[in-house]
């Protein structure tokens, strides 16, 4: 298997977590769930730090951000598919 | 059921309370920050001593004072230090730690500063930190089961390839050494926070799950609540944890929790720097989830061993207890790789399962506990910090 760019956690998920240094917008990534190393596809749309977040789907401010399967916060900003995601359009639901 | 882990050994040290060790230290433990001069003094006179300096331990009262003597006697007590020298300004705290170390039948002596000043304080205590150099030095590592290892965790500069390689790294190895027979610490209340629904449910009964809860929410509500001046954006996560990648407190919990496991379930809570005493298995220590506080309160509970999983590159390590550390992001492994003992680089390319890196972190502690240096023993990391609950009186 050719090495992932991003990987996602669960199916369920909406964000995918870049694994690569020096990611370019435009790169056709290849993206694998580690729940059952399935993969797919995916444009990115900006340049992405490693580590950093991108959105697996066209996203509504307000939506919830699932990643583990699990509730990571709210999305505050709308958010394109194959875009960064981060403290600019994301928060905590805590505090 | 036996499994391919049953077997395995370490040579370690066996102590006179039946505990085993992986280190052989002599401290010079100081009772107080004002007794850190002599401690030192005492240290540098004889070698293969170890002080170990901090700050606290005068008009401390209350629970806070309670920490306090669980964290100095527990680290006293560790299987890791062979003998004690205890220095205090004064005779009374000192007794008191000097006893709770005694309990364990190693080698200790108490001596305090009033009435005799630095000089003949630091002469004498010289005297006896010498024959503990002579006494500790003759022993001789023994082969120990895997089963009696007690081996902690916490981890640091978290991001989200922690979450996805060094965190379930570890743990994969307590899913396959608690069964064993190790006993297990994790903690860092803080940053259950996001999480605490399930980590509720990885209590080992219900009335275990609803302790947890109750202290988890004293946590929020005594420290939190009580003393925040914003949304606490700015401290957790980290600002190292948002340059990672990690954007909220939710997230870092989620993969902090990663490191219990799949099947592994937590069978009693522990106060701060409280020693098990329900038997094999794995405890959560009620923590605080800056590294060198966490991992002081994990050894002063007795942990001989504690595998620390990194994102960016946290330093850590302990005057008497190894940290191991894993990392997979290659950036770190890239620019830091000194301070890293497990490299899981090859989860993130798929090159490695989580099962493969869980056997090459038990493959690093049995090494570890046979001797092996670490990454931050080699670097000369001891860092020790006393947790604080309150102000002093």
């Amino acid at each position: 298997m050719t090495t992932p760019h991003l990987l996602v956690h669960d199916h369920a998920d909406n964000v995918g977590v870049v694994v690569v240094e020096g990611l370019k917008a435009g790169t056709k990534m290849l993206c694998v769930v580690t729940h059952d190393n399935s993969s797919f596809e995916l444009a990115s749309k900006a340049d992405v730090p490693i580590g950093h977040k991108i959105a697996l789907k066209d996203i509504k401010s307000g939506d919830t951000a699932i990643k583990y399967g699990e509730d990571i916060g709210k999305f505050v900003a709308d958010v394109e598919k194959g875009a960064h995601v981060h403290t600019n359009n994301l928060k905590t639901k805590r505090w | 059921m036996a499994s391919k882990y049953s077997n395995m050994t370490f040579q370690g040290y066996r102590r006179e309370n039946g505990r085993v060790g992986v280190r052989n230290h002599v401290v010079i433990l100081p009772v107080d920050d004002i007794s850190n001069a002599a401690c030192e003094a005492v240290a540098n006179n004889i070698k293969g001593t170890l002080a170990i300096p901090h700050a606290y331990g005068r008009l401390q009262f209350g629970e806070d004072l309670d920490v306090h003597f669980r964290t100095m006697i527990g680290t006293g007590a560790n299987p890791n230090v062979a003998a004690v020298v205890v220095i205090g300004i004064e005779p009374g705290w000192t007794k008191k730690i000097v006893d709770g170390i005694a309990a364990t039948g190693k080698p200790v002596t108490g001596l305090s500063i009033e009435q005799n000043g630095d000089l003949k304080t630091i002469m004498d205590a010289s005297r006896v930190a010498k024959e503990y150099v002579h006494f500790a030095s003759e022993l001789q590592r023994e082969e120990c089961s895997i089963s009696e290892l007690w081996v902690s965790t916490k981890c640091g500069e978290s991001d989200t390839t922690t979450g996805l390689s060094s965190c379930p790294t570890v743990g994969n190895m307590y899913d396959k050494l608690l069964p064993e027979g190790i006993t297990g610490f994790f903690g860092e209340t803080s940053e259950i926070t996001g999480a605490e629904h399930i980590c509720k449910t990885r209590a080992i009964n219900e009335e275990v799950g609803e302790r947890w809860y109750k202290m988890w929410e004293a946590y929020q509500n005594d420290v939190i609540f009580a003393h925040q001046t914003d949304d606490l954006s700015d401290s957790q996560p980290t600002k190292g944890n948002i340059e990672g990648g990690l954007t909220t407190i939710e997230e870092k919990a989620l993969g902090n929790l990663e490191k219990i496991g799949r099947t592994s379930q937590f069978i009693d809570i522990l106060e701060p720097a409280e020693v098990p005493q329900s038997g094999k298995g794995l405890y959560f220590m009620d923590s605080s989830s800056a590294a060198a506080e966490c991992v002081t309160l994990m050894a002063a509970g007795g942990a001989v061993i504690h595998t620390f999983p990194t994102g960016q590159g946290n330093v850590v390590g302990n005057p008497i207890v190894p940290v191991i550390k894993i990392s997979g992001n290659p950036r770190t492994l890239r620019t830091m790789s000194e301070h890293i003992d497990v490299d899981v680089t090859g989860v993130l390319t798929r090159e490695m399962t989580i099962a493969e890196a869980g056997d090459a972190l038990i493959e690093m502690i049995v090494r570890t506990s046979n001797g092996r240096a670490t990454a931050a023993e080699a670097l000369g990391h001891r860092e020790f910090s006393m947790t604080k609950l309150y102000r002093s009186a």
